[in-house]
């Protein structure tokens, strides 16, 4: 229900848009509120608080289809499920009243500020500070590359508390949009996933209510892991959204494309590349639908079938869409076909949510803790 | 408000045959989908309620399986589904048709306005909304492009002519067939679907209507369909604009041409 729901909107509203809105680097307000009418932003929020109370398999399903149409589209969607996890892990019972209800009807969108200049990959690297003034926070730093930033309303920022105790001096907090002293910076000009917007957000003496922190004071590393954990699998589903459909043009064109008399896809060298695109992405659903079902399984360690999943269908859809291109040759490399896009966006994949270079760190060290 | 939309089982445009003896259309093997511009009616009438409150229920007359278009329709905001289905229907025209559906409304009770798809895909005839409209005895504005207001008592509308829009005011109840311009159908809500699932398609016999006999079905119909041929092609129009005195000018020098 929750796949046919998201391929309708994808293939009736996304798709007719994508080349405009990667062209004019806009962001998708239409289409979100298309997508929220349908009830798509409630799928992953408990059913108390108004949602469907489904898990990351749901989204991994809901993610591949958005994916098929646009990634940017796309990730302006799982960013926004992003932004509201560490209140869903981590939350009071109270922020998750005031925030959960209005994510599910998609009312409001969430954003997650982790990223800054000198923190990316090394999250330790956090220079924004929160400082507690009699029943506020004061927040002070600049965080970078927020997906949804300008155009959330809830955004969950991660500052250093007690800068002396490292990581442990590490808390969450959710900051509105409109909060005294919160501003945006400068919109990013990328090269693909242009549907989605990426923004600074800048606090300077910004001042929020002290119920608006997220768990306990120095809890805000274990919250950022435990809702990447749970987010990559989706970043996973792009990738396999994306080589799906990269695949999916490839082997409509070979059918078409006449060389030499006949269609080029009863060429051995084109049959090849196609079928080594289809195991990939075969092999790529297997891994995430996998790795979906044993984190909605609530285990103890999720972090590296998170990873795992994350790094093979990022790195498939990278391989896919760059194939695609060359099985469509000059045609491909043309705006007028959707694969050259396709190429431009799959290369985010392995770079946000932690780099695969990062996943693969993740993976060793857990490889390392299991074998000791 | 309590709006009935009116809703077609139609075989799907892109698979359509005729039955050469009878002339009507083959209806075997064909995939059934909901009229599309009643879709769009369905769509106006659920706006409305978001706005004013209410209920949406959605109506058809048809076969048994016709249920698929009323759950449907709950899947994109109608509170409930009501199928109207008997035997004895079978072979109704759109006189037959519209008598039928007014004795569905009025059992329904009372109602604010019923939204009718301006015609259906399969017939194109367009006759059933102003022929429902007419059974029960209240306004009808055709071709609805825009409801402009609603308020209590009267709705403000557009109906889509040929060079623009008429602006129409109609007294509540009245009767709308909406053309696609209306707006922009929404994609079948998950919680609508769940709904869907569950919910109970109320069906009403030619008895629960109190229809009589010899008006329903085939013995209530008095179409026969000679011919079946598609129309010529219209000639190329010219629309003159400027004032009076130069859009004469220009039909004089047009009309020189023939002379």
């Amino acid at each position: 229900m929750i796949k046919e729901t998201a391929r309708e909107i994808t293939e009736k509203k996304v798709i007719p848009m994508r080349a405009e809105l990667d062209e004019k680097n806009q962001f998708p307000t239409e289409i979100l509120r298309d997508m929220a009418k349908a009830d798509l932003f409630g799928i992953f929020v408990p059913e108390e608080y108004g949602g469907f109370g489904g898990g990351c398999f749901d989204i991994v399903l809901a993610l591949e289809e958005m994916a098929r149409g646009c990634v940017g589209v796309a990730t302006s969607y799982a960013a926004n499920a992003l932004g509201i996890f560490p209140v869903l892990i981590s939350g009071s019972n109270e922020l998750k009243e005031k925030y959960l209800p209005d994510i599910a009807t998609g009312e409001k969108w969430a954003a997650f500020g982790l990223t800054e200049s000198n923190a990316g990959s090394d999250a330790s690297g956090i220079q924004t500070t929160a400082v507690l003034d009699g029943d506020e926070w004061v927040l002070n730093g600049t965080k970078q590359w927020i997906t949804n930033g300008g155009e959330a309303q809830i955004y969950t920022i991660i500052a250093m508390t007690d800068p002396s105790k490292g990581p442990r001096g590490a808390t969450m907090f959710v900051v509105e949009d409109g909060d005294p002293g919160f501003s945006y910076g400068k919109k990013e000009d990328k090269m693909g996933i242009r549907a989605s917007a990426t923004r600074e957000l800048i606090m300077k003496d910004c001042r929020i209510p002290k119920d608006r922190m997220i768990g306990r004071r120095g809890t805000g590393f274990i919250t950022v892991m435990k809702t990447l954990d749970i987010s990559r699998p989706g970043i996973a589903s792009l990738g396999l959204g994306l080589g799906q459909a990269a695949l999916d043009e490839a082997v409509t064109y070979a059918k078409q494309r006449v060389q030499f008399g006949k269609p080029i896809i009863s060429f051995q060298a084109i049959q090849h590349m196609l079928a080594d695109m289809a195991i990939q992405v075969e092999a790529a659903r297997a891994l995430i639908y996998a790795a979906a079902k044993h984190i909605d399984n609530n285990p103890k360690s999720m972090s590296k079938a998170s990873s795992m999943c994350k790094v093979f269908a990022t790195d498939m859809a990278m391989k896919v869409t760059t194939d695609a291109v060359q099985v469509l040759g000059g045609y491909g490399y043309m705006k007028e076909y959707p694969v050259e896009k396709m190429m431009r966006d799959a290369k985010i994949l392995q770079i946000y949510e932690g780099t695969n270079q990062i996943q693969r760190n993740v993976i060793g060290q857990e490889l390392n803790k299991e074998y000791s | 408000m309590k709006i009935v939309v009116c809703i077609k089982q139609v075989p799907d445009a892109k698979d359509v045959r005729l039955d050469p003896v009878t002339n009507t259309l083959a209806r075997d093997g064909v995939e059934s989908i909901m009229n599309p511009f009643d879709r769009h009616a369905l769509e106006e009438a659920v706006r409305i309620k978001e706005e004013h409150g209410g209920e949406v229920v959605a109506l058809s007359m048809g076969p048994p399986q016709a249920e698929a278009v009323l759950r449907e329709a709950i899947t994109c905001g109608a509170d409930r589904g009501v199928l109207v289905s008997d035997r004895g229907f079978a072979g109704a025209d759109t006189w037959a048709t519209s008598y039928t559906l007014a004795k569905a409304v009025r059992t329904l009770g009372e109602f604010d306005m019923i939204l009718c798809g301006k015609q259906a895909i399969d017939g194109d005839t367009a006759q059933v909304g102003p022929g429902l409209a007419t059974q029960l005895k209240v306004p009808f504005a055709t071709c609805v492009q825009k409801i402009r207001s609603l308020q209590e008592g009267r709705v403000d509308l557009e109906r889509m002519m040929d060079d623009g829009y008429d602006v129409v005011r109609l007294p509540i109840p009245c009767l709308l067939t909406v053309v696609k311009d209306i707006n922009e159908p929404r994609t079948p809500s998950l919680k609508g679907k769940m709904k869907a699932k569950k919910a109970e398609i109320r069906v009403l016999s030619a008895v629960d209507i109190g229809a009589e006999a010899e008006c329903i079905g085939l013995a209530g119909s008095p179409t026969r369909v000679v011919k079946v041929f598609s129309p010529p092609p219209r000639g190329d129009r010219t629309v003159f604009t400027g004032s009076a005195e130069q859009q004469v000018d220009q039909l004089i020098e047009q009309l020189r041409k023939y002379i």
